[in-house]
């Protein structure tokens, strides 16, 4: 089976969020970077541990410019076969999406994670499978396959659906679908010699701008009760903040 | 041209998220001074109830097809849709199911997308959460052909009843890809996607043993249960449960957080609730900064007064 991974490179979870240039732009100073979580942790590795159970191989794709080689060689050593990385600084999910597109051609799957902590789209993986006219499972929390068909658990609202699908697919991957894996010393040391193919963007026009980035307003300081005035705070609720 | 509404059903009734979407596109429709237009797919018992948040046009395809969610299926009936109707906006919720064609949409219609709008467009551009909640971006679309996906609990339903007229439309069919072959639900509460009251709680709680004190705070409030990342992780509550940055981001108008730190992940998914209650022993806890009401103490003692002052406030006693 040969599956094709996307990854992005989001700030890192603990990072603090500040805007430059009149808050028009995301300001990355002092900003870590990683793989996005759900890429990394579910995607990635389901996506590898079907490829130990059925034979075959994992490609990881990714938009962006040489600085995200550092993301692309840690999914290598987490154990990816090779990669490929779309020489240019995506614009959004579209953009993504159309690049991802012109390097699907001739895999079984391809998996994503189910949104990037960055932008919460959840987009890309769902316009990928329209722009090659596939099926798209979305928020997959299981999914295994018999190399002919797969069989996938997707969450909605208050439960769950199981289902069957015809390959190749578009999955996108949410938790209980695989744990993290570290990866060890071996690993890395393998990556540096694994295939890492940078290929030339296709153009896309823009459809959407982000105008400009707002910080929530800061929270007025919190109403300290004490122990032994429960009902003070039970009352507020119900009567300064009228949510019970 | 016309605003087009996917409402979105679930066991044959509109859902809460379809009521959130059709008031955002009468506010928008206000905006544009614009018609809107309702398309509902698959049997459903109460079609005509869109027309109770201003939707007056209703139209529906009740075919069996559509009770099992396909996402080629719903795409290629919703775009035959907007063009029978000549839609130059689709407007649909950003819920599980949303997610899954908002962007097939948006390359069929050739439109950009805004993916989990927050609010109504301020000067034709759209706010929505980015950094996962840690932040607001400011959308504009720059394409004829426009869609956007409201995310949950952002916009409250508000009833402006016009006439019903459910007219019946005949939709693309197209063969699914995907067969369903289980449903699972899980116990009556409300999705926490969707829950206006959640009570969530993480490792102060020591024991997972001790998760009747909380559950019976949830009972009284008729709230939804929701726990921290490291309480999932060590499999003592499951990983439906899990609000955070990287679990389930909610929005809920009351969030009460017992004995969980407050680490900047969980905060992400859990700051655009309306009201915040902390209850912590630790005064230090960094969840207070972000808490419009707290109480530093036992939780063991506090949980279980909080349960009956609640009683009492239902009894009309307190």
């Amino acid at each position: 089976m040969k599956i094709l991974v996307g990854i992005s490179k989001t700030p890192d979870t603990t990072a603090k969020i500040n805007f430059t240039n009149n808050n028009t732009e995301f300001d990355t100073n002092g900003v870590q970077f990683i793989m996005n979580p759900y890429d990394e942790w579910y995607a990635l590795v389901r996506a590898l541990e079907l490829t130990e159970q059925l034979g075959g191989s994992v490609t990881v794709i990714n938009v962006g410019t040489a600085e995200n080689d550092q993301i692309i060689r840690k999914a290598l050593a987490i154990g990816a076969n090779d990669a490929i990385r779309v020489d240019k600084s995506p614009e959004d999910a579209l953009d993504v999406a159309t690049q991802i597109s012109g390097h699907a051609a001739g895999y079984d799957l391809i998996m994503l994670g189910k949104e990037t902590i960055s932008y919460n789209d959840s987009a890309v993986g769902s316009m990928l499978a329209e722009l090659l006219n596939q099926p798209f499972i979305s928020y997959c929390s299981h999914l295994d396959s018999n190399g002919t068909e797969i069989t996938a658990t997707r969450e909605i609202e208050g439960g769950s659906e199981s289902m069957t699908c015809s390959i190749p697919a578009v999955i996108s991957c949410a938790k209980g679908i695989a744990e993290q894996r570290i990866p060890n010393m071996k690993g890395i040391m393998m990556a540096k010699s694994k295939p890492l193919n940078v290929v030339p963007p296709v153009s896309v026009d823009k459809r959407v701008n982000i105008d400009r980035f707002e910080l929530p307003p800061a929270k007025q300081s919190v109403k300290l009760f004490s122990p032994d005035d429960v009902e003070t705070l039970i009352r507020a609720l119900h009567e300064e903040a009228k949510v019970i | 041209m016309s605003i087009i509404v996917f409402a979105e059903t679930q066991n044959r009734q509109l859902k809460k998220s379809a009521f959130e979407a059709l008031t955002y596109a009468k506010k928008v429709s206000e905006q544009l001074n614009q018609p809107v237009k309702a398309v509902i797919l698959g049997p459903t018992d109460n079609a005509n109830e869109a027309a109770e948040y201003g939707c007056a046009d209703i139209y529906h395809d009740a075919n069996d097809l559509f009770t099992h969610f396909d996402s080629q299926v719903y795409t290629n009936a919703i775009a035959d849709a907007y063009r029978q109707l000549s839609g130059n906006m689709l407007i649909l919720s950003h819920s599980s199911l949303g997610k899954s064609i908002a962007g097939r949409l948006a390359v069929r219609l050739k439109a950009g997308l805004v993916a989990g709008a927050n609010n109504i467009p301020v000067n034709n551009t759209i706010p929505k959460a980015v950094f996962s909640g840690k932040a607001i971006g400011y959308y504009s679309i720059t394409t004829p052909d426009k869609v956007i996906s409201v995310m949950g609990n952002a916009i409250k339903p508000e009833k402006s009843a016009v006439t019903a007229n459910v007219q019946t439309i005949d939709l693309e069919k197209a063969e699914p890809k995907v067969k369903v072959t289980q449903r699972t639900e899980s116990s009556g509460k409300v999705p926490l996607p969707e829950a206006t009251r959640v009570v969530s709680a993480g490792r102060g709680m020591k024991d997972p043993a001790n998760w009747g004190i909380v559950e019976e705070l949830a009972e009284a409030l008729d709230a939804t249960l929701a726990c921290s990342r490291p309480v999932a992780d060590a499999g003592w509550r499951p990983h439906g449960e899990h609000v955070g940055q990287t679990g389930i981001a909610i929005r809920p108008n009351l969030y009460i957080a017992i004995g969980i730190s407050g680490a900047i992940q969980h905060l992400a998914g859990v700051n655009n609730s309306k009201t915040i209650v902390v209850i912590n022993k630790d005064p230090e806890a960094p969840f207070f900064k972000a808490a419009d009401y707290g109480i530093v103490g036992d939780l063991f003692e506090i949980v279980p007064k909080m349960t009956e002052a609640v009683r009492k406030l239902k009894a009309g006693n307190l």
